[in-house]
């Protein structure tokens, strides 16, 4: 049961980070009509420049500076690069940032090197942020922080005592995005500066020709995601690991993410950030196979069929495929993606 | 860009320009006959017929694909499977006909996944196809029987009977049969862009909306080129797999597949035979680049960066451009503005490369000392002088790099306006 | 194809009671129509009152809500553009709707390629296809732009494209051509020559074209359509047309509000 519960919070917590990044994504694909293919590098570069930060100031200075930093670099790759491509339509858009993942990919690994660093949470996250525990005869109890030995251990042989904490870091970080979404929605729905991004989304001549500076709104929105991703990359590099390959680790997953929930649909890439989080944290546990299955239903298999690596592949090892098989499954199914509105 | 100049050869010349390229195909490996050279050369071949399958994609179909290593890569694992079912007696068919094998390999997986990934067109589609290599890439890790785990699957190429002597042992060998196969596959995909599903394959790219309105289904002219790709595609990683005699996971992932794209896209997409160009870097790059300076990577990112910005069409446009020029005989009023622009470019690059060499070797070459080599200079990657030369060089460079640039802006527009008028008058008489 | 005693459709066009709404809104609220083969319709009306929509309907692009297409007396409901262009209807745009990187010969011969039953092959080379060659020239000169042959289509002066926009409609031999306002943006002494030009095109077939200038449409039109609020408000000769009190009413009423709020 607290396995069901800590699983539960791990996925809601990683689809909450993969929400973190694909909603930086959405805004500015609905905004600029960009796809940002660089937006996992920024994401890296938030991990990097917060480790930097962190090292000199501490980590909470460097949760606030880091992401300004990573925004302000990617308003200068708007200015600077994008907006020279915007003439040449949707492809050289793509290409630009896809060329722009290799320049960071290579300067971070030029500053930083190419082994993993050891980003330290604070000492305020370190430790689980409540712990589970299931005892047998007592049932379930909470604990907020850690739990001591004594009460995770039972003298009595008979009684079995479980406990299941879940890391500070991760409630952390559902904490950071959920603040982050609803500021976000905030920003865009009742403020100014909100409603004239929202209407330079579908009219930018029209807003431009009221007297707003277009240019400056989409390399206000470009910045903006890029420091989101920035954010998501300080509170992702401190949580889990802070090397060169995170971009390309969670790079491809969030394009699915985008994908899967509808192109330009905020509400789409929550639900299946979360699904996604959910379904890979879920499957990692499972080291149920295609031969367990048949076993427990009482199938009897031959031994050529048994040693099949097919039939022997257990739920975890083909975890990291799940989100691109529900990728395939949606666009066959449903093609416009779980809450899309626009077809492409 | 203003316009794209297509260059239309009489038929004289057509018969001329395929005679010389079959012929250079014969002769360069006497010209580059060190066995390392060979193997170049056999490489050159296959990306060539690799990035030529890609663009039929890119540049004819308007389809950005972040996949295509997928089909060159499925294509050589069913290769040498098909070699390995030779060797075990179990295959009758002569080696020559191995890469056809990855054709079709290439061509069954897309039909297989080509009929979801073009249902969507645009950056949906691109997405989907980043999605579907990832699962393939995935997947290379979990079936073992076919994708051989982390060592991958070795074959043999010298195997079967031999065909008049050959038995593909020698480098010049494997070489000439992938003369053969290019030769073949340049041809026929040059000349499916003159059939009519080529055209409209074009007429797609540039307004696929249209096209529903004259009768054709849009979707199904992606998805028949898409599998044509597929089939040439997969004969590119056919002869990989001969050449190499081994096919790892790496060949249908997404680094792969980027590579394709960005040689591709530097080559030039909006000309045939930019991508030829493409696959000639491509090999250039990765056997010799990378051996000249660790940075290789990210001075390829930058140009790749700029090439986006300033020359979308690549290099194959570059090359037109300045032949138009020299068509209208403009091209040498110009000559003075490039060797300037190309010499001050020079200085910033130089200055520019040292400092990123002496970042890459403080980095990586650490325990080496702090002295490197650049070109005949030896820098100190600790001294300030190396620093300050640098910066020093790379800002001048800058300097004089810009109004170089700005002068020749001004001439470039000029002739243009002239090439244009002379246009108009020849279009009048 | 069926027995011999069911009769000939003798309408090319027919339209059933159309509707279609998006979202809330209702555009096009139950249009009834029926077009006799070889008629020339002008359909005019005020922005906004659903014209280009109807086209749309009509052409495929969208569906309806509710009523019939029919096209010689088959149901258009739901099909696809081009399922619809090779039962033998063909539009134009209002905003121009060609290939840009493609050459004008290029243009005109995409046109032309299903309707001579090419498809999608791949083992033939265009150069060989002479009879697809031959009635692209002739398109090329039936627009007036086989001067042009291998400019770019971008490179096209407007007037040039509107007219490649045309000759790209007319290429496949539909029967009914649909020309959504063929003159929109044109200068008066182009929009002269432009007329002759779709008079010269559309011999023999059933046309169907939006306009805003009542000179072109009363000139051209055999029979006018005023459509006003996605309504057909009359469907008439031009003359009686003009007579009418409630088209004067309702469209010039409105036109006049227009051109109040233009500030004449």
């Amino acid at each position: 049961m607290e396995f069901f519960i800590i699983s539960m919070l791990n996925g809601l917590s990683y689809g909450l980070l993969l929400f973190m990044l694909s909603s930086g994504l959405t805004l500015i694909f609905s905004m600029m009509g960009v796809l940002n293919f660089a937006h996992a590098s920024f994401y890296m570069l938030g991990a990097y420049i917060g480790y930097t930060i962190a090292s000199l100031l501490g980590f909470w200075p460097a949760l606030l500076i880091a992401p300004l930093v990573v925004a302000v670099l990617g308003a200068l790759f708007e200015r600077h690069f994008l907006r020279k491509v915007y003439k040449f339509g949707q492809v050289p858009e793509l290409l630009i940032t896809f060329g722009l993942t290799f320049v960071i990919l290579e300067l971070v690994q030029l500053i930083w090197g190419r082994i993993a660093l050891e980003f330290r949470p604070p000492e305020l996250l370190q430790g689980p942020a409540f712990t589970l525990i299931n005892h047998s005869l007592k049932g379930l109890s909470l604990l907020w922080g850690a739990a001591p030995a004594e009460l995770c251990s039972s003298a009595d042989a008979a009684v079995r005592v479980v406990c299941s904490p879940f890391p500070a870091t991760r409630a952390f970080m559902m904490l950071v995005a959920l603040v982050m979404l609803v500021s976000v929605w905030l920003l865009l729905i009742r403020t100014r500066i909100g409603l004239v991004i929202q209407a330079a989304l579908t009219h930018p001549e029209t807003v431009e020709a009221l007297g707003h500076n277009v240019p400056a709104v989409f390399m206000l929105v470009f910045g903006a995601g890029a420091g989101l991703a920035g954010l998501a990359g300080v509170i992702g590099g401190s949580t889990f690991l802070t090397e060169p390959s995170m971009a390309a680790a969670v790079g491809p997953v969030i394009f699915v993410v985008v994908v899967v929930g509808g192109m330009g649909s905020l509400s789409g890439a929550f639900l299946a950030s979360v699904l996604i989080g959910l379904i890979q944290t879920f499957a990692v546990a499972f080291d149920y196979s295609l031969g367990t299955l048949a076993a427990q239903l009482g199938l009897q298999l031959g031994t050529p069929a048994l040693n099949n690596s097919f039939v022997k592949l257990t739920l975890s090892q083909v975890a990291p495929l799940l989100p691109y098989l529900f990728l395939v499954l949606i666009l066959i199914f449903r093609p416009k993606g779980l809450l899309g509105t626009r077809e492409d | 860009m203003n316009s794209y100049y297509e260059f239309k050869p009489i038929n004289v010349g057509r018969w001329l320009i395929w005679s010389l390229f079959a012929l250079l195909l014969g002769v360069v490996p006497w010209l580059f006959n060190s066995s390392f050279s060979i193997t170049i050369l056999s490489q050159m071949g296959i990306a060539i017929i690799a990035c030529l399958s890609y663009n039929m994609l890119l540049g004819q179909g308007g389809m950005l694909s972040f996949g295509h290593a997928v089909y060159t890569g499925l294509g050589a694992y069913l290769a040498i499977h098909a070699l390995n079912s030779i060797t075990d007696g179990s295959l009758p068919i002569p080696v020559s006909a191995v890469p056809l094998t990855g054709g079709l390999a290439g061509m069954f997986f897309a039909i297989l996944f080509g009929y979801v990934t073009t249902r969507k067109a645009g950056t949906t589609f691109a997405m989907i196809t980043l999605g579907l290599g990832e699962l393939v890439f995935a997947m290379s890790l979990m079936i073992p029987e076919f994708f051989g785990g982390e060592g991958g699957v070795s074959g043999n190429r010298v195997t079967g009977a031999p065909f008049l002597g050959i038995t593909y042992g020698p480098p010049i060998q494997v070489y000439y049969l992938t003369a053969v196969y290019t030769f073949l596959a340049v041809a026929a995909m040059f000349a499916f862009t003159r059939t009519p599903l080529g055209r409209m394959l074009n007429a797609v790219r540039d307004n696929p909306e249209r096209v529903e309105f004259v009768g054709y289904n849009t979707q199904r002219i992606r998805y028949t080129a898409f599998v044509i790709a597929g089939f040439f595609a997969g004969i590119s990683g056919g002869l990989g797999a001969l050449n190499f005699e081994i096919v790892t996971a790496e060949v249908v992932g997404a680094a792969r597949s980027g590579v394709y794209l960005l040689f591709t896209f530097l080559g030039g997409a909006t000309f045939f035979f930019g991508p030829i160009i493409g696959a000639v870097l491509m090999v250039l790059a990765f056997v010799l680049f990378s051996e000249l300076t660790k940075a290789w990577l990210l001075y390829l990112g930058l140009i790749f960066l700029f090439m986006v910005m300033y020359a979308p069409g690549g290099v194959a446009s570059l090359i037109m451009m300045n032949l138009r020029l020299a068509m209208y005989g403009f091209l040498r009023r110009l000559w003075v503005s490039y060797l300037a622009l190309g010499l001050t470019a020079l200085v910033v690059l130089v200055g520019a490369g040292a400092m990123i060499e002496m970042v890459y070797h403080l980095q990586l070459s650490a325990s080496l000392g702090s002295e490197l080599k650049f070109f005949w200079v030896t820098l100190n990657a600790k001294g300030l002088n190396s620093w300050f030369g640098s910066a020093f060089v790379m800002l001048t460079g800058l300097g004089l790099f810009e109004v170089c640039r700005r002068q020749f802006v001004l001439d470039w527009s000029e002739i243009q306006e002239n090439i244009e008028k002379e246009i108009k008058r020849r279009e009048a008489l | 194809m069926s027995a011999p005693s069911l009769p000939q459709a003798r309408f090319a066009l027919e339209l059933k009671d159309l509707r279609k709404s998006f979202g809330k809104t209702e555009i096009i609220r139950g249009i009834s129509l029926a077009v006799p083969k070889g008629e020339r319709v002008g359909i005019i009306g005020p922005n906004g009152a659903g014209k280009s929509t109807l086209f749309n309907l009509i052409s495929g692009r969208f569906e309806p809500s509710s009523g019939e297409v029919l096209l010689d007396g088959q149901r258009l409901n739901g099909k696809k553009p081009f399922e619809i262009n090779r039962l033998g209807l063909s539009r134009s745009f209002q905003v121009t709707n060609i290939f840009p990187k493609l050459s004008v010969f290029e243009n005109l011969r995409c046109g032309v390629l299903w309707s001579l039953g090419y498809k999608y092959t791949f083992f033939r080379f265009l150069a060989d296809l002479k009879d697809a060659n031959e009635r692209t020239d002739e398109l090329m000169e039936m627009v007036r732009l086989d001067k042009k042959r291998d400019i770019l289509a971008m490179n096209l002066t407007y007037a040039e494209q509107r007219a490649l926009e045309i000759g790209i409609t007319i290429a496949g031999g539909a029967g009914v051509i649909l020309l959504d306002e063929p003159t929109a943006g044109m200068s008066k002494s182009e929009t002269g020559r432009f007329i002759k030009l779709i008079k010269d095109v559309t011999v023999g077939k059933t046309l169907l074209t939006v306009e805003h200038d009542m000179g072109v449409v009363f000139g051209l039109a055999d029979k006018i359509a005023v459509v006003v609020y996605g309504e057909l408000l009359a469907y008439d000769t031009p003359e009686a047309v003009r007579a009418n009190a409630q088209v004067q009413e309702a469209y010039l009423g409105s036109a006049v509000a227009e051109l109040q709020s233009e500030g004449h």
